[in-house]
């Protein structure tokens, strides 16, 4: 906090560091240990996570309750048959992409302000996948028959139909899951070492002790383990660029109007980003402000993510510009009235400038520095973004499907109580999750961040070693 | 006297111990390791370790992905279960790139994974250096040097009193 009030006290020209000063690799091992370790379970704690898990209770209900009576409690019908399902369902599945941007995309770009954001931005995405991956499931029909998505020898002599995007998206997601998973997984295995060396309790010991598998620190490891950690980000990173791509053909492919657009990939991915940083936005500010991270989370984290939150929202605005042109310019009466007429003044017209309102016009105020560092202010336009976010899929869904070719097969949609419930049950899921993983997990990657403060304080021994062995900086790369 | 594993010297920062790997390098020493808490780079090279495996079995476990990737499609889509749709062709092959590249990258991943642990030997639930109480702070902030007794050059006493000239905060026998 006092260095926060430096910040606003030496005015706006300087930029803030990526740690706070006077920080040894010792004090980060201890500040961010101690968080899982030594404190006790606070009241906020658990006061925060009794609440989630009653909303995960409803999600729960509201499940059991789907799959006794079936799809027809949903508002779901004839024209609209994917509503608040297939919405939420790329609602979650974009605010994953992050985490993986973050943690892949910035490692190759060597921005090292990623260090303190990129372990819950993993796990963000890691829980927003989970989330994601129930809707599909439940929205089938007959649930219990979901593994008939996936190609394995079975008596009825069938195979699943690979030229349709629906099974595209089993892969892709089904991918995406893994890979994230085990991206986490690695990333930790040498905090949890740490966690094992440091736990005073013997069940602590213990259950560190077999996640970090009888890591030791080997030089040899390290390594090996940069390489391959190196190699997942060079993977991770087009995984991430396809997935939500895959998830735009689910529209794209069709022909429905308002679907069938090439601008759909890069708009699904720009858009899965901005509604991505927005979501790590609203869990890193409570976070360093209960946990005291603010010299780990710094300002200049805060301004870098609102400035990723600016350009990727330019993008999406790009593209709902594009998609109105293109509307018009392609002279399809039915694209016109689609993406233009009926989106613009049809029924749902107010949901629509609602969008343009979250997603195009609030994300402007970032232009202003002291915007992006006015902490309540980020989280304000975060949480409008992520409501934007929201209602952008409602519109490419509900507002395409409602109307398309022929006036008499139009017809209306209105969400149940049963689709409020599911959607607020995965938030449910999502922020239990999410306080267990803050509870018994480090949040903050504490070798990484040992290793940047090492290099500030010491100035440098990577350099140092790099002199002495010239081949050092060619096997960091090649392992 | 009964068997060690080597000798263990502790520093206190990534460059001394960095300076005491390549003395021992020099001085003729070839079983060693080191142990930080956090990558610290030349250090795996003043131990003598030149290279991985590890691309070469990432880029087989994305060749096998996506090879096996394309045939289930094309031997499901056109052999075992061939659906005439419209005349159009059995081998649509733009339509399998989604799969085939999913599964390059799936395939990739998990042998980068599986093949760093298998490569270093994990999960591995005993190593004797865990036998020494401070090798607890090889994950906090202590930097390890382990000369190990496998070595030719190895003496239990001359080895100590080399070690020592490096002026490691300690220097502990690693005991079975």
């Amino acid at each position: 906090m006092a260095y926060e009030g430096q910040e606003r006290a030496t005015g706006i020209a300087t930029v803030p560091p990526v740690v706070g000063p006077g920080y040894t690799p010792r004090s980060v091992n201890e500040k961010i240990s101690a968080i899982v370790l030594t404190h006790p379970t606070s009241r906020g704690w658990l006061v925060g996570f009794g609440i989630s898990f009653l909303l995960l209770l409803l999600l729960l209900y509201s499940v059991v309750y789907l799959f006794a009576v079936g799809l027809g409690i949903w508002g779901i019908n004839q024209p609209v048959g994917w509503g608040f399902d297939i919405i939420n369902f790329v609602w979650w599945i974009g605010i994953g992409h992050a985490g993986t941007l973050i943690s892949a995309i910035l490692l190759l770009l060597r921005q090292e302000w990623r260090t303190s954001i990129n372990r819950f931005a993993e796990a963000m995405t890691l829980f927003a996948v989970a989330c994601a991956g129930i809707f599909p499931l439940i929205h089938l029909g007959r649930p219990w028959f979901f593994y008939w998505l996936l190609p394995y020898p079975n008596v009825m002599g069938m195979w699943p139909q690979f030229r349709s995007p629906l099974v595209w998206d089993v892969f892709a997601v089904s991918t995406y899951a893994t890979v994230s998973l085990l991206f986490w997984y690695v990333g930790l295995i040498p905090d949890l070492a740490a966690l094992r060396d440091r736990s005073r309790s013997r069940v602590g010991r213990v259950l560190y002790g077999m996640l970090a598998m009888g890591w030791r620190g080997s030089a040899r490891h390290w390594a090996r383990y940069q390489t391959a950690y190196l190699l997942l980000a060079g993977l991770a990173t087009p995984l991430v660029v396809s997935v939500h791509t895959v998830v735009s053909f689910d529209f794209a492919v069709g022909i429905i109007p308002g679907w069938h657009a090439t601008i759909f990939p890069p708009y699904f991915v720009a858009g899965a980003i901005f509604a991505g940083f927005a979501m790590v936005l609203l869990i890193a500010i409570p976070l360093r402000k209960f946990y005291q991270l603010e010299d780990f989370i710094t300002l200049r984290h805060l301004d870098n993510m609102a400035k990723v939150l600016l350009a990727t929202g330019l993008v999406v605005a790009y593209g709902y510009m594009m998609e109105t042109f293109m509307a018009w310019y392609s002279g399809s009466p039915y694209e016109h009235y689609a993406v233009i007429t009926n989106r613009m003044t049809g029924p749902y017209a107010p949901l629509y400038w609602g969008l343009i309102l979250c997603n195009v016009v609030t994300p402007q105020l970032l232009w202003s520095r002291r915007a992006r560092v006015n902490v309540p202010l980020l989280f304000g336009v975060a949480l409008v973004v992520s409501v934007g976010m929201w209602l952008e899929r409602f519109m490419i869904i509900v507002m395409s499907l409602h109307r398309d070719f022929l006036p008499s097969a139009w017809g209306m949609y209105y969400p149940t109580v049963w689709d409020y419930t599911t959607y607020i049950g995965t938030i449910g899921l999502f922020l239990s999750l999410l306080f267990l993983f803050v509870r018994f997990l480090p949040m903050i990657s504490i070798f990484e961040m040992q290793e940047l403060v090492a290099e500030e304080e010491h100035g440098a021994p990577r350099r140092a070693a790099t002199e002495t062995a010239p081949a050092a900086e060619a096997v960091r790369v090649s392992g | 006297m009964a068997r060690i594993y080597g000798l263990l010297a502790e520093f206190e920062t990534p460059a001394e111990l960095l300076a005491a790997a390549q003395r021992a390098r020099d001085a003729g020493y070839r079983h060693m390791d080191a142990y930080t808490p956090f990558p610290v780079e030349g250090l795996a090279e003043a131990i003598g370790f030149r290279r991985t495996w590890l691309p070469v079995i990432v880029l087989v476990g994305g060749i096998v992905g996506c090879v096996s990737g394309y045939l289930l499609q094309y031997w499901t889509s056109v052999v075992d279960y061939p659906l005439n749709i419209g005349g159009r062709p059995l081998h649509s092959w733009p339509a399998f790139v989604v799969v085939t590249f999913e599964l390059t990258i799936l395939f990739a991943a998990l042998a980068a994974v599986l093949g760093m642990l298998a490569l270093n030997g994990l999960p591995m639930p005993y190593h004797p250096v865990f036998n020494v109480p401070r090798f607890a702070f090889a994950t906090r902030d202590r930097f390890f040097l382990c000369l190990e007794a496998t070595d030719p050059q190895f003496d239990r006493e001359e080895t100590r009193r080399f070690l020592e000239r490096s002026q490691p905060r300690q220097v502990s026998e690693v005991e079975y």
